[in-house]
């Protein structure tokens, strides 16, 4: 959409610039009750929009800001809201950018896997809105005749997503989000781990996958046939059980029904 | 979770309409304990954007609560006072939530949060002049003809002044009312954080106020800083109980005009719900006292001299 910039200029000189930029000065015509410039008047409406965009993504991302503690975490998030300020008023779709920003920044370079729990915080984000279905009811896949199983094919539940990571992503957002407080939850950094987000019911629910679980779960959202899924991800992984993970994920609602 | 609170079947919904009693902004971490001790609350009123996920506990909550309460839909992001043209998908979602909830009232505020594509997620000040005017009355046509429906626009508090106004805020809220015919919702708090900002009396703009289009009223607290110049800046923080000076206007409002629907404001450090519930219970107490007063001089009128007043007296 073409933006009218002249007719812009004319009503909010400058005014949306300098709230994300506090080295711009305050735009003119702004005034207090005697006419004067009023930088500090101005500066209410800058911290305003700064420091609710900065909570906003507090309530999003606990575990990173647990794992970065208060300060740095907004010093972190202040970066974040300048470069990348919300574009929809629906503040709970905010922060998607959020884990790949965290990525890049490089003072965090020694700590590559506190985007990927970013990722998962937004994945739960995501889970906790996600359409509301009711999951499979196992029996329905109980009910189906052996010989027909590997031809079934499932829709996978609206709320399913999958983080993989080649860090301890589970044990690090168990920790710092959900077990706060806690005994310390063992962390092995050599430990990759794939976290399934999803929400069957209300509350959403978080679960490491075992060994060929995300692979799984992939191949079937892109409409494999269980046999088919199942085959490909025991020839790529030699751990994968398909009984133990088919019964967490009708445990878990992953799927929404039999198509 | 609680699971069982909030998929309460219930064969009727409690009724749309809001009465001029005391109402509360909902809050999540309340809604458990408003529907285990049903409080008498007229109204609660919710913030719509945070209603506008697909489904999970939000909904969930608001539906719970909505089969016990009357509720109002108050935006906060439709940036009616925006230079870019209303966004049509938000105002869709707004439209949704309206048919959805039945909201008894539809507020929005006169201000603006976008510029470009960016979202500020704050009531931005607006100049009071002839091109805002005509912007700020066809955005709400514009969203007053989706929703079907007559909203409330509320006055804004603010910490600056534009050079290039022409118009005072009641100059322009009054011609925002004649030319879209929506409704005012009048925040006695914002009035109150606006005049001393400014320096007026808060007083006289309540006198001047266009009380005839006054659907709702609004309190809430606020927070003290200092201005450039030293000088007492009131921030509209809605962090805390509304201020002794925003009840004596309340109370002066009510009396000068009638009870209206009154919803306490309180975003920021939100408190447990006796705190919340307790301001409420303050404001109806002022309904009260001015409902039974008005009550008395009719009663005095229709007896009609002294028999009516005798019996005051008793």
């Amino acid at each position: 959409m073409p933006v009218d910039r002249a007719h812009e200029a004319a009503s909010f000189p400058g005014f949306g610039d300098a709230l994300l930029d506090a080295s711009l000065p305050t735009p003119t015509g702004i005034v207090g009750p005697d006419g004067n410039p009023a930088p500090k008047r101005f500066g209410v409406y800058r911290n305003n929009v700064i420091s609710s965009l900065i909570e906003a993504l507090e309530q999003t991302f606990p575990a990173v800001q647990h794992m970065l503690g208060e300060e740095y975490f907004k010093a972190l998030a202040r970066d974040f809201v300048v470069a990348h300020p919300p574009t929809s008023p629906v503040l709970i779709w905010y922060g998607d950018e959020f884990p790949a920003f965290v990525e890049c920044f490089k003072p965090l370079a020694p700590y590559p896997y506190l985007s990927d729990v970013a990722r998962v915080e937004w994945a739960w984000l995501q889970a906790y809105h996600s359409q509301d279905a009711a999951p499979l009811d196992p029996s329905e896949l109980a009910a189906v005749a052996p010989k027909d199983l590997g031809a079934m094919v499932f829709a996978v539940h609206p709320a399913v997503f999958i983080v993989q990571s080649s860090w301890p992503v589970w044990s690090l957002v168990a920790a710092n989000r959900f077990a706060l407080g806690e005994a310390q939850v063992e962390i092995d950094f050599s430990d990759g781990q794939s976290v399934l987000v999803t929400r069957p019911h209300l509350d959403v629910e978080l679960m490491r996958l075992r060994s060929g679980g995300a692979l799984f779960l992939e191949k079937l959202m892109s409409g494999a046939t269980l046999g088919v899924a199942a085959e490909e991800t025991s020839a790529t992984d030699h751990e994968f059980v398909l009984s133990d993970t088919l019964t967490d994920f009708l445990s878990l609602g992953v799927f929404r029904t039999l198509l | 979770m609680a699971q069982s609170i909030y998929s309460k079947v219930s064969a009727a919904r409690n009724v749309s309409v809001i009465q001029p009693r005391a109402g509360a902004g909902l809050k999540a971490e309340h809604v458990s304990i408003i529907l285990e001790e049903q409080p008498e609350i007229a109204f609660f009123e919710v913030h719509a954007e945070n209603y506008m996920g697909a489904g999970g506990v939000p909904h969930r909550q608001l539906e719970a609560i909505r089969q016990d309460y009357p509720i109002s839909l108050h935006g906060v992001g439709l940036s009616i006072g925006a230079e870019r043209p209303l966004d049509k998908e938000h105002l869709q979602r707004f439209k949704i939530l309206n048919e959805r909830y039945e909201p008894g009232l539809f507020s929005e505020h006169l201000a603006w949060s976008t510029h470009d594509t960016t979202y500020f997620n704050d009531l931005l000040p607006v100049p009071y002049d002839e091109p805002t005017l005509e912007r700020v009355c066809s955005h709400i046509d514009q969203v007053q003809e989706v929703m079907g429906r007559r909203m409330l626009l509320e006055n804004p508090s603010t910490y600056v002044a534009f050079e290039q106004s022409t118009l005072s805020e009641l100059e322009f809220l009054s011609a925002v009312v004649d030319r879209t015919g929506c409704g005012l919702l009048l925040d006695v708090n914002n009035v109150y954080v606006s005049c001393v900002n400014h320096q007026q009396s808060a007083e006289d703009y309540l006198d001047a106020f266009p009380m005839h289009a006054v659907g709702e009223l609004h309190l809430g607290g606020h927070a003290c800083d200092e201005d450039d110049e030293g000088r007492p800046l009131l921030i509209d923080a809605h962090d805390r109980e509304v201020d002794e000076a925003v009840w004596r206007l309340y109370e002066k409002v009510i009396a000068s005009h009638g009870e209206l629907p009154t919803l306490i404001e309180w975003d920021n450090d939100v408190p447990d719900w006796p705190i919340l519930l307790a301001e409420a219970e303050a404001a109806n107490r002022i309904l009260a006292r001015v409902h039974s007063l008005k009550e008395a001089v009719g009663s005095v009128r229709a007896e009609g001299g002294q028999g009516g007043e005798a019996r005051l007296a008793g």
